[in-house]
């Protein structure tokens, strides 16, 4: 277990998915008053040394962070801008113009970042004059609302992203060179009252022509193709879903989160009922993750600050341990069922990680090292954690 | 008399001077009168003194000396005169003797002679009545001599007599059976022909006895046949029926087709009897008319076979066929195949009887149906029916309770139905929060349900009683009572209850809230109320009533109270999840729909505020209503005043506004974070304990860690941040009251306002004065 802490507030948590070499994530601050920054740890898992580098991100406090599939250096934020310019001169006049809007935007990192402003955590002071992040685009959507959340196509080519904002879904084509943003298309969700997507997800499978997203108790699936939905589970958790994760390996199987300290898995092609649901929880669930390549192993971090791994082999895509060629998993699943009754499995907590003081919103793996991933909470520290190693030799022999 | 007789023989021969013939004369008398023994006494004695004048060696010369030497004159003439007067006195009796015996003497004189007259005479008649004999014997051997030859004849003649008459019973036999025939006197037939079979079988060869018994055969079969037509009539009594096999079992009829015959005859009556049996509707009468129709039947027919077939004296031929075996084969197998239909219809019967509102009928007709069947294994040992017939009672039994289950099951389910609507009506009407009567709501809940549980045990306490034959089977001494009662009725029960209680968490769950709250908090407490008392009443109940004996291992009583604990457990866990719920769904409603950048300055306590703790404060007082206080920390007195600010510690000064430098961030966070380690990590939705107290914590728990939450996602202005100030100073004032610990309320509240101040873009906090006094007029 390594520790890191930032200075400021963060939420925003993802690993530098097209990096395959270096356990490497990316961290953004949440802060109203200090210029934001972009924290990118590095985890030396031969040295067991974490190193930091810092990028400035002036636009805002980050809510929302991810990284391209394709190019190392190119990210998305969601940030809040805040639009009130007049602050000091009293409040009651300028009502109409002190805003606060969620803004989505694509970035690249400057290339010398690695080698500038290298630092180790222990020597914090080596922070000044951070590198700035250069903008590529907006992922301008004023008139559509508040970005959520931007996701980008799984192991796609860079060049496609979704931005979800209040109640829409947008699809964006990046052109050259990811300097250029426009909507190919988009999808709204109608409804009663005030509908705004809190999460969503985009399929890795199906050609990533997929997309789930979360709105208040139900999740619902989309065609990215026709910009339809094609399954709703209403009422899927008791209260507000947090977040989505897709199964990496079984197309149809999906994990949701949510403010009813449950996690559950469902089959998407039954809608009735989840696989499974989890309660370990004593608050709302933030974020859950499934591991990339095995996927019985699920991350799970919440408000009660505490992080839960558990080893979900019932309905994982390799339940004796053995991995499956992904070919096979759409002809194999039946298979799978049945020989799911004949050896008994167990689903188990493997591990609770209680290192965090604030409420956890955000797990992730890493995307070099399976074994690996990281908690960030909201008083800014961020902790890496290993899967256990009898457990690893467990899956891998 | 004696002495007078003796004294007086002497003397009346005093003349006769020779002793001898005196003597001898004195001892014929003496003989003559009997007197042996007296006079040898005498004899001994006479000779002794020659002076006794009564003596018989009285010598009066000797007397008279004797009476000259001794005596004086005068005593000479006293004894002179009184011997003259002694001399005197016997002359007169011997006078006296003389006369009276005379009589006598002449008598005997005269029939002495007159019995030599007529033996003469006899004599005579002797003679002649020996000669009369002589002639007459000699007559009668003459006569004898003449009638031997015709005697002969005579005896012959009456033995062809005999013959002829036998020949006649035989040539008139066919007649004489006919005629029998006719009048049916069948019996009659029989013997006669019985009796003539032989002899015809014997002289069969000659053509006119074989006409006869052709004949006789020819008649007997049509009489063979008529039985067998009556038999097969079955009109009959069961007395004529038994008739006609005895008679046809004489015919040589074969047993066993009589058997097969006979059942089947019986068969036909008895499946007649079934049909009738299912037309029957009420239990009780069914059994009955099982009973006393087709049982007692079935009981006739196995007696009156039995005394046909199987215990009949066996004589002649009929002895060597075997026929007991054979024949009680066949009725086992006939009984067995009825028992099985009635069976069949008896089971299918009961199992129509499912209304459980008097379970006394039903034993009773399960004990008469028992207690007959017990006729028949008297009748015919080593039969299976009775056995059956105890299954199918045990059956019966085990179904019963099933039903009881059910029964019970739906009666708990129908009394929550009803205590929700109670819940509901109140509410709807008065518009009140919770009605006063929850209380109530339990103790009618959990009372009818222990009555319907006592009613439950004592009807089915029915099966054990003991006037119920069946009640000492092994089955109702011991799994009935252990397996069936206590375990399959009782523990399911109550496994029942808990595990009914449970679905209303999850279900509840995910529909959010369906239940209403209160029926949760009401449930909980009749499950800790099961927990604390009430299981280990009823099983106690239980195992009184039906005298358990545990052969089997059984569900324990602690096993049953965790349960029932854990029931209760999770249902209360659930109500302050739901509870705590409502109330955090107020509370993010109003931070998330508002314009926090844009709020204007506080000038009042916000009225979702207000609303939470009026809905904390009738919370409060409904779980009051059933839960006790509990203990909670000591708290100061000026809880409610106390300072409440942004800045008031220097840990959240040094937090929420740091001077950008890169040492001192590091330093507050690391503070806080080690201050954080040393405050005990607040578990939000944890397990509550039974008390008012930490429910109202639980639920207060769930309340602002959602605020918190909430809070953290939106920014704020500067008045925003001093309307937060203001809604959880105002909570501050009234919650602390409510939880165990305030300290938990104070911890939360301050993370919401640090929270609230981070989020803030002009955090500028207002002055705790005015706060006060906002928070204090509203």
């Amino acid at each position: 277990m390594y520790q890191l802490y930032f200075v400021l507030q963060a939420r925003a948590l993802t690993s530098q998915t097209a990096e395959s070499d270096a356990i490497r994530f990316l961290v953004g601050t949440q802060s109203l008053k200090f210029d934001n920054q972009i924290h990118i740890i590095d985890f030396d898992d031969e040295n067991n040394i974490i190193s930091k580098s810092v990028l400035q991100h002036q636009a805002g406090e980050i809510w929302h962070i991810s990284a391209s599939p394709a190019d190392k250096a190119v990210l998305t934020t969601c940030y809040n801008k805040s639009e009130m310019d007049a602050f000091g001169l009293g409040g009651v006049s300028d009502t109409s113009e002190s805003r606060v809007v969620t803004c989505g935007a694509v970035w690249r990192m400057p290339p010398e970042w690695e080698s500038g402003s290298h630092e180790s955590p222990d020597d914090p002071h080596n922070s000044h004059n951070p590198q700035n992040l250069e903008l590529l685009c907006h992922l301008d959507n004023s008139s559509h609302g508040n970005a959520s959340c931007v996701l980008w196509e799984p192991m796609g080519d860079g060049k496609h992203v979704i931005s979800l904002a209040d109640n829409h879904a947008l699809l964006w084509d990046l052109t050259e060179s990811s300097t250029q943003a426009t909507i190919s298309s988009s999808a709204t969700l109608e409804g009663k009252g005030q509908l705004k997507f809190t999460a969503g997800k985009w399929s890795p499978h199906h050609n990533c022509t997929q997309l789930a997203t979360a709105n208040d108790t139900a999740i619902r699936g989309w065609d990215l193709r026709t910009m339809s939905q094609i399954y709703c589970i209403e009422n899927a958790h008791g209260q507000l879903v947090r977040d989505l994760d897709f199964n990496p390996n079984k197309q149809y199987y999906l994990a949701s989160c949510g403010d009813d300290c449950k996690v559950k898995f469902w089959d998407v092609r039954n809608i009735n009922e989840p696989v499974k649901t989890l309660e370990e929880h004593s608050h709302w669930v933030w974020s859950v993750r499934f591991n990339h390549s095995h996927d019985q192993l699920v991350l799970t971090g919440s408000s009660d600050s505490r992080v839960i791994l558990s080893n979900m082999v019932s309905i994982s895509s390799e339940p004796f341990g053995h991995l499956v060629d992904d070919d096979d998993l759409s002809d194999g699943e039946d298979n799978h069922q049945d020989e799911k009754t004949k050896e008994p499995l167990q689903d188990s907590i493997i591990s609770t990680y209680e290192e965090h003081e604030d409420s956890v919103y955000a797990v992730e793996w890493s995307s070099a090292d399976p074994w690996l991933f990281a908690s960030l909470s909201y008083d800014g520290r961020l902790v890496i954690n290993r899967v256990p190693r009898a457990l690893k030799y467990h899956i891998l022999l | 008399m004696d002495g007078d007789i003796n004294a007086t023989a002497p003397g009346t021969t005093p003349p006769d001077s020779d002793p001898a013939r005196k003597r001898r004369v004195h001892g014929m008398l003496k003989l003559y009168y009997g007197l042996n023994e007296e006079g040898k006494t005498v004899d001994q004695a006479e000779s002794m003194d020659p002076c006794d004048i009564n003596g018989p060696h009285f010598d009066p010369e000797v007397y008279l000396n004797k009476l000259r030497r001794e005596c004086s004159l005068g005593e000479l003439m006293d004894q002179e005169t009184c011997m003259v007067k002694q001399i005197r006195s016997l002359d007169s009796d011997m006078q006296t003797l003389v006369y009276e015996n005379y009589n006598k003497f002449i008598s005997a004189t005269d029939t002495i002679r007159k019995m030599k007259n007529d033996f003469k005479k006899m004599e005579d008649e002797m003679d002649c009545l020996s000669t009369n004999m002589a002639s007459i014997t000699d007559f009668s051997a003459r006569i004898s001599g003449t009638l031997q030859d015709q005697h002969a004849q005579i005896t012959k003649l009456s033995g062809v007599h005999t013959l002829l008459r036998k020949l006649q019973f035989l040539f008139e036999l066919p007649a004489r059976l006919n005629k029998c025939l006719e009048l049916q006197a069948y019996a009659q037939a029989v013997s006669s022909h019985r009796r003539a079979r032989c002899v015809l079988q014997q002289y069969s060869h000659m053509p006119s006895f074989r006409g006869i018994q052709d004949d006789c055969h020819a008649i007997m079969d049509k009489l063979a046949q008529e039985l067998r037509q009556k038999f097969r009539d079955g009109g009959s009594s069961a007395k004529d029926l038994s008739e006609c096999v005895e008679l046809l079992l004489q015919l040589d009829e074969p047993a066993e087709e009589l058997c097969d015959k006979f059942l089947s005859h019986a068969q036909s009556r008895l499946e007649a009897d079934l049909l009738g049996l299912e037309a029957e509707t009420d239990i009780l009468e069914f059994i009955d008319r099982g009973c006393n129709e087709f049982v007692s039947s079935l009981c006739l027919v196995i007696a009156s076979y039995q005394e046909l077939f199987v215990n009949r004296p066996q004589e002649g031929e009929l002895a060597s066929k075997n026929i007991p075996q054979m024949a009680i084969g066949k009725l086992h197998a006939f009984v067995d195949a009825l028992a099985t239909r009635y069976f069949s219809l008896v089971e299918r019967r009961i199992q129509e009887e499912k209304s459980v509102g008097d379970n006394s009928l039903l034993v009773r007709a399960l004990d008469r149906f028992h207690r007959r069947l017990q006729a028949v294994a008297k009748l015919l040992p080593g039969s299976a029916v009775p056995s059956q017939g105890t299954e199918i009672v045990v059956r019966a039994a085990r179904e019963r309770i099933k039903q009881y289950l059910a029964a019970l099951q739906s009666f708990y389910l129908n009394s929550l139905t009803d205590v929700r609507q109670a819940l509901a009506a109140p509410r709807l009407a008065t518009g009140k929060d919770a009605p006063a009567s929850l209380p109530e709501l339990l103790s009618t809940l959990s009372a009818s349900i222990l009555n319907q549980i006592k009613s439950v045990l004592a009807s089915v306490h029915l099966f054990t009683a003991k006037d119920i034959t069946f009640s000492n089977k092994p089955y109702f001494k011991g799994e009935f009572c252990s397996h069936g009662v206590r375990e399959s009725l009782v523990v399911n029960f109550i496994m029942f209850v808990c595990q009914s209680s449970r679905q209303f968490c999850e279900s509840a769950g995910d529909r959010g809230g369906s239940t209403p709250p209160a029926l949760l908090l009401l449930l909980s407490r009749l499950c800790l109320d099961y927990e604390t008392s009430t299981i280990t009443y009823i099983l106690t109940l239980t195992d009184e009533q039906f005298l358990v004996q545990h052969h089997s291992p059984v569900t324990a009583v602690t096993a049953l109270c965790g349960e029932a604990r854990e029931a209760a457990q999770k249902l209360l866990n659930h109500y302050v999840k739901v509870q705590g719920l409502i109330i955090s769904q107020m509370l993010r409603k109003s931070v998330e729909t508002r314009d926090w950048v844009n709020t204007i300055e506080p000038r009042n306590v916000r009225a979702v505020m207000k609303r939470v703790v009026e809905d904390t404060t009738s919370i409060d007082v409904q779980v009051g209503l059933l839960y006790e206080e509990g203990v909670r920390k000591a708290h100061s007195s000026d809880s409610s005043k106390r300072t409440f600010s942004v800045y008031s510690s220097s840990r959240q000064q040094t937090r929420y506004a740091p001077s950008y430098t890169p040492s001192a961030p590091m330093d507050t966070n690391l503070l806080s974070n080690i201050h954080k380690l040393f405050s005990e990590r607040v578990e939000i939705f944890s397990p509550v304990e039974f008390n008012k107290v930490s429910v109202l914590t639980g639920i207060i728990k769930i309340s602002l860690k959602t605020f918190l939450e909430c809070v953290r996602l939106r920014t704020f202005g500067r008045y925003g941040l001093q309307q937060i100030q203001v809604d959880c100073h105002y909570l501050q004032m009234y919650l602390w009251r409510f939880v165990s610990d305030e300290n938990l309320v104070h911890f939360l509240l301050d993370e919401i306002v640090g929270s609230t101040a981070h989020r803030c873009l002009d955090p500028a906090p207002m002055e705790q004065s005015v706060i006060e006094v906002i928070c204090e007029r509203g």
